[in-house]
């Protein structure tokens, strides 16, 4: 399913982690799956949360630059291949992949992957007609 | 070889002042052939040599600031026709105008006698292998020395700065004896000189000309011991040709100002009125040994104060004391001399980075960093690195442009730095005070 996303400019500066997720967490909401990209100088800290709503109003509050952006959460089978399975019915229909991370759901055997595609309805159009299971609601 | 020129090094103080006199009447009848001080000038009522009657005069005359020459650019403080000019040099102004210098050919020897007298006095004779490793190009520093090393006969290597494992090979394989470069370069060169394989009895290195950046006496006393080499100091500023204009003899005991060609006055830089010898004040030169661009009173910003007494070396041109501040916000990072108001001017002309900065001069081992931090403009984040990495870049290549050094730029949080309003601090200086 398509999820929003949303997308913090954290410049490296010690606790400034620290101190978005404790923004999130002031806002009672639950962090569902994590991602950080660093640079020399900044990061871009992504979450998936249950209130996406909720989260960025506290952000803003707490003073961080903020964007939201869908991205693609599809339910991965965990064994050997599955993941590149996926991944090569994209490549065949042309799905660029910008990034992805693993969420942190509980699910024994299967790992719910967070996609970021340039087009994130013929991604999730290419999901469905392979039959790749997406993950339920957070 | 002791002088370079006996006669005029030795002479005595009546004797210099009446060549002062002489040359600055010269020189006022000179400024009046220029579009920017005759208006000046006559408004002060001097109309001629003859307004000038004895060196007090002086005060007659207008103070030139550096934002006066940014006024004249390009010509306007030219005094020769342009068909006479063999030289242009520049450094950066405190905006995107450079202030220029211009030479006639017999301004640019005369600068390279007072260069050729500069060496000799520290000791330089026909013997020496002279690497140059200070920067070429419009800067005055390295064209400067090599002039008057090549007048004196040394053999020059033009090596500029950097490559320390290059500078290494050429001083062992031609036998360096003497170099130029910055405090600090001389500082970097002896931390890398054993990651590079030599080691000192590789070298036949005696003396070094440090200038371009203010030092302490300590750190000169480190150089040299590291080295084993005799460290002399050089004070020099593109207005006033460059280098050559105030050098240390051999006795290492404050800069003989060649008072021939330059007229020194050290004044309270609040009132203008001149302090005594032996107190500190702010530095002010009028050049009498250039004819293309005739420079009144000009105000250096460097506070320094003469020496009092003779020095034993018998030279009777007046001694400065070592740079030990300055009277405006200019930086001097390695040997560059960078303002604010320049790196505030390339950050305002990107609308995509915010309008807090904060500049941070660091060391980073024996040399200087500078870092340029800037809040981006919250459009431009885009949960995508790239823009915001191209950004740097062309913040990088801006600065580069601009300030003639490279700077480490780091992008911030919107909001996180300083604000802009009232007094906020734009200039960490994080090195050693002297």
């Amino acid at each position: 399913m398509v999820l929003n996303q949303i997308s913090v400019f954290l410049e490296n500066k010690a606790g400034r982690l620290a101190d978005a997720t404790a923004a999130i967490a002031g806002a009672g909401v639950n962090v569902r799956a994590i991602s950080i990209a660093d640079t020399a100088d900044f990061g871009i800290l992504r979450v998936i949360v249950d209130d996406p709503v909720k989260a960025l109003d506290a952000l803003a509050r707490s003073g961080f630059t903020t964007r939201t952006a869908d991205v693609l959460s599809l339910e991965i089978a965990d064994r050997p291949g599955a993941l590149a399975e996926v991944l090569a019915a994209f490549k065949e229909t042309g799905v660029n992949i910008e990034y992805l991370y693993a969420s942190l759901e509980k699910n024994a055997d299967k790992a719910v992957v967070i996609f970021k595609v340039e087009d994130v309805r013929r991604g999730l159009e290419i999901a469905r007609q392979r039959g790749l299971t997406q993950a339920g609601s957070f | 070889m002791k002088y370079w020129d006996e006669r005029v090094e030795t002479m005595g103080r009546a004797e210099l002042e009446a060549i002062q006199l002489e040359r600055l009447r010269a020189t006022a009848a000179r400024a009046l052939l220029t579009p920017f001080y005759r208006p000046l000038l006559e408004k002060a009522g001097v109309t001629g040599p003859e307004s000038i009657r004895t060196l007090a005069d002086i005060s007659k005359l207008p103070f030139t600031s550096k934002d006066d020459l940014r006024r004249a650019y390009p010509f306007g403080l030219l005094a020769s026709p342009r068909s006479d000019l063999v030289r242009l040099h520049a450094s950066s102004g405190t905006t995107g105008t450079p202030t220029v210098i211009y030479q006639t050919r017999g301004d640019l020897e005369r600068w390279t006698d007072y260069m050729a007298r500069s060496l000799t006095a520290a000791g330089a004779t026909s013997e020496d292998v002279f690497q140059n490793m200070m920067t070429y190009g419009l800067f005055t520093g390295g064209l400067g020395l090599h002039q008057g090393a090549e007048r004196v006969g040394m053999m020059v290597i033009p090596a500029g700065p950097g490559n320390v494992g290059r500078q290494l090979k050429f001083m062992k394989d031609f036998g360096t004896t003497a170099v130029h470069a910055t405090p600090s370069f001389m500082l970097h060169f002896h931390s890398k000189m054993a990651e590079e394989g030599y080691s000192r009895s590789d070298l036949v290195l005696k003396r070094a000309f440090c200038g371009a950046e203010p030092y302490s006496e300590d750190t000169r006393a480190k150089i040299e011991g590291l080295l084993g080499i005799d460290v002399y100091n050089s004070y020099g500023l593109s207005e006033m040709n460059g280098p050559g204009l105030a050098f240390e003899c051999v006795h290492k005991c404050g800069m003989h100002v060649w008072e021939d060609g330059f007229l020194l006055e050290v004044i309270d830089p609040d009132t203008g009125l001149p302090v005594p010898d032996g107190e500190k004040g702010e530095l002010v030169f009028t050049i009498l040994c250039r004819e293309a661009m005739p420079l009144l009173r000009y105000r250096t910003h460097d506070i320094s104060s003469v020496i009092p007494g003779k020095c034993a070396c018998g030279r009777t041109h007046r001694r400065i004391a070592r740079i030990t501040g300055r009277t405006d916000d200019m930086l001097i990072v390695n040997g560059v001399n960078v303002f604010p108001s320049q790196i505030e001017e390339v950050l305002m002309r990107m609308p995509e980075v915010g309008t807090n900065w904060l500049i941070v001069v660091s060391k980073d081992g024996a040399l200087d960093r500078l870092t340029v931090k800037t809040e981006v403009q919250p459009s431009m984040f885009t949960d995508d690195s790239r823009p915001l990495n191209a950004l740097k870049d062309r913040v990088k290549e801006k600065l580069q442009a601009c300030i003639s050094i490279g700077a480490r730029v780091e992008l911030h949080e919107p909001g996180s730095l300083p604000v802009s309003e009232g007094k906020a601090k734009r200039v960490v200086d994080e090195r050693p005070k002297f």
